[in-house]
């Protein structure tokens, strides 16, 4: 298997086009992002901006143009069958909402059972083994007891660790977390994070971490894609990005964290305005509607996704920050 | 516990059940009085005088109050005896017992026949929901939904009976002279039957099954890489059955008495011709029974399919959660 050199996911251009009330839509227009193997991609944004429909379209579950180079296989040219293996086998997917996104009339047991016996074939007794230590690395007490429960017998937590155990069933390459923490309460979400950044380090897995707070990813995140409507619009190693944000609605979106050394009162900053209608884009930067810097080139031309210098933090923006520290 | 929980709702249920089939059987009982046809003189024949009738109704117990009447028949159904019929003086028990295998073939057949046919295009047409097989499977679904089953009964006759003579139009063949002649004799009052019912199945299994399509653990399973075959019918089926069972429930009960229509065109001796006989003479022993029997089945099912609830769903079952 090619790959070797430690890249495992390579996305060119990759542009999802849907048919919509408003017309033909782009929720995902041209994103080009690599991966590496073991690495973490965070993928950041408003609700709307596409990242689940950048999730899909990786999966190959929506209809996508441009390329999904994965492990040296172009995705586009494999046979719905090959694609199917791929998705259960080498790509883990973890949803947003545990409290739906288990089939609520099958044992969690079936459920975590079901990739390893359709794509390893594992017989019944090696894939119980298998579910009884899955059961145990994420967490769950008494494993023996839980694997005859139905998902309604369990807590938030506790389903969103199952949706875990289902994701590892069969130790993917790449797992892809589409805003695990979202429907959890505050301090679950930290224990499901922790918890998922600790099985990407032993299992050596690639991560996708869909958020839409930077302040989840910081902490957990390689590299951090921001996204809005639809494109990349700043991605760079998470340091550097922190470090110098470019783009006026990263910095927005980090401004709206609210932070443990400041006085209560302050009033949170908005960012003014809503994304934009996909049926309706702006000529020119997306983000410029809303943007209290954008000049007149702004309204008339998309800016290109570079960077300014060799490294590689990459931003769309005609005028970017001036790269002040953000100190934190 | 858990189990005494479970046993009390069973039993709450069968209560329930109970005052269903006393509340149809008085109705039926104050109705067969109310009617306008005379049995005293039905008996007595022509030329009956104004004593004769009398003699009669004395000796039938006819002139006792309604309420009393029923009273007396409900304690000799307690004590397991149903009558004779007025008419023909046969006993009830026996006249239901020589037309209910008739009714029950025709019913396991019909329903047989019409899941055939709609649980497959439900399935296909959920999960190819606007393709113009989808189309194409509901306009003739609705082309057999329109037309009343004796209009598709008297048009397979035609065909099949009159024109291409491979099966016989009328009558009734028991179990006793072979199966084969048994079922020929079936095929097309149950596929009358089925051609008509299973349209609703289909439709509602359609729809529901569409509604659990978009629900996020079928993307889920997508994502796991579940084969097409295995999302529609390991995942995404047994969710969607509900309305589904109801209405398979409802179907099936309701042909237990009310299928006369076809029973008449195929002169099939089933349970819906021999009330309608009974009411035309009424025969109110007869009536009675027939009745009962049919509440009951109709009683039965409607427990059985609430059973079916708890089966399909772990969330309605009543057992205490240990999560």
């Amino acid at each position: 298997m090619s790959g070797a050199d430690g890249l495992l996911l390579d996305i060119r251009d990759l542009t999802v086009e849907l048919r919509s009330p408003g017309g033909l839509i782009q929720p995902v227009d041209k994103v080009t992002f690599s991966l590496d193997r073991g690495k973490t991609l965070a993928v950041v944004g408003e609700s709307g901006s596409g990242k689940s429909m950048l999730c899909r379209a990786i999966l190959g579950l929506v209809p996508s143009r441009g390329s999904i180079v994965f492990n040296g296989h172009e995705a586009g040219r494999l046979s719905a069958g090959v694609m199917n293996r791929i998705r259960g086998r080498d790509i883990g997917v973890v949803l947003q909402n545990p409290l739906s996104s288990l089939n609520p009339v099958m044992t969690i047991a079936r459920q975590i059972m079901e990739p390893m016996r359709c794509h390893l074939k594992l017989s019944k007794r090696e894939s119980r083994e298998k579910t009884l230590n899955l059961l145990g690395a994420v967490g769950i007490p008494q494993p023996h007891e839980r694997m005859a429960c139905y998902p309604h017998q369990l807590s938030g937590g506790m389903r969103q660790r199952v949706a875990i155990a289902i994701a590892l069933a069969c130790d993917p390459q790449l797992l892809i977390a589409d805003e695990p923490t979202t429907a959890l309460d505050v301090t679950v979400q930290a224990e499901i994070l922790g918890l998922l950044s600790r099985l990407q380090r032993e299992r050596n897995m690639a991560l996708i971490l869909v958020s839409h707070d930077l302040g989840v990813v910081a902490g957990v995140a390689d590299d951090i894609a921001v996204m809005y409507a639809g494109r990349i619009v700043e991605l760079g190693p998470t340091g550097a990005l922190f470090a110098r944000m470019r783009m006026r609605y990263t910095r927005a979106l980090f401004d709206a964290i609210p932070r443990i050394d400041e006085p209560l009162q302050r009033r949170l900053p908005d960012i003014p305005g809503q994304p934009p209608d996909f049926s309706a884009l702006p000529v020119g930067c997306r983000f410029a509607p809303r943007c209290a810097s954008a000049g007149e080139i702004c309204h008339r031309e998309y800016p290109p996704l570079t960077a300014d210098n060799a490294d590689r933090h990459l931003f769309a923006c005609w005028f970017p920050c001036a790269g002040t520290e953000v100190g934190r | 516990m858990v189990f005494g929980r479970a046993a009390t709702v069973v039993w709450k249920k069968l209560l329930h059940l109970l005052l269903v089939v006393l509340a149809v059987t008085l109705l039926t009982f104050v109705m067969t009085d109310r009617l306008p046809a005379d049995i005293a003189a039905e008996i007595s024949g022509r030329g009956a005088t104004a004593a004769d009738l009398a003699e009669v109704r004395e000796r039938l117990g006819l002139n006792r109050p309604v309420l009393i009447r029923y009273a007396s028949w409900l304690g000799d159904v307690c004590l397991g005896r149903l009558g004779n019929s007025l008419a023909t003086e046969l006993p009830v028990k026996e006249s239901l017992r020589s037309h209910l295998p008739v009714t029950l073939e025709l019913l396991f057949l019909s329903q047989l026949f019409a899941l055939l046919l709609a649980l497959p295009a439900g399935i296909i047409t959920a999960w190819r929901a606007g393709s113009r097989l989808d189309r194409l499977t509901g306009t003739f679904a609705f082309a057999c939904a329109s037309l009343p089953n004796y209009v598709l009964a008297m048009g397979m006759v035609m065909l099949f009976s009159l024109k291409f003579k491979l099966l016989p139009a009328t009558g009734y063949t028991p179990l006793s002279a072979g199966l084969a002649a048994n079922l020929k004799g079936f095929l097309l009052p149950a596929l009358a039957i089925a051609l008509v019912e299973w349209v609703i199945l289909m439709r509602v299994l359609r729809t529901d099954l569409i509604a659990t399509l978009k629900e996020d653990y079928i993307l889920l399973a997508r994502c796991k890489g579940v084969p097409a075959w295995r999302i529609l019918l390991v995942h995404a089926l047994r969710p969607s059955l509900f309305t589904f069972i109801t209405v398979l429930g409802m179907q099936t009960a309701s042909l237990i008495g009310g299928a006369v229509i076809i029973e008449t065109i195929f002169a099939l001796p089933g349970i819906g011709r021999l009330l309608v006989n009974a009411i035309f003479a009424q025969d109110y022993p007869l009536i009675q029974g027939t009745v009962l029997l049919i509440t009951l089945a109709y009683v039965l099912i409607n427990f059985l399919v609430d059973l079916c609830y708890g089966l399909l769903d772990p969330r309605l079952r009543k057992v205490a959660d240990n999560g």
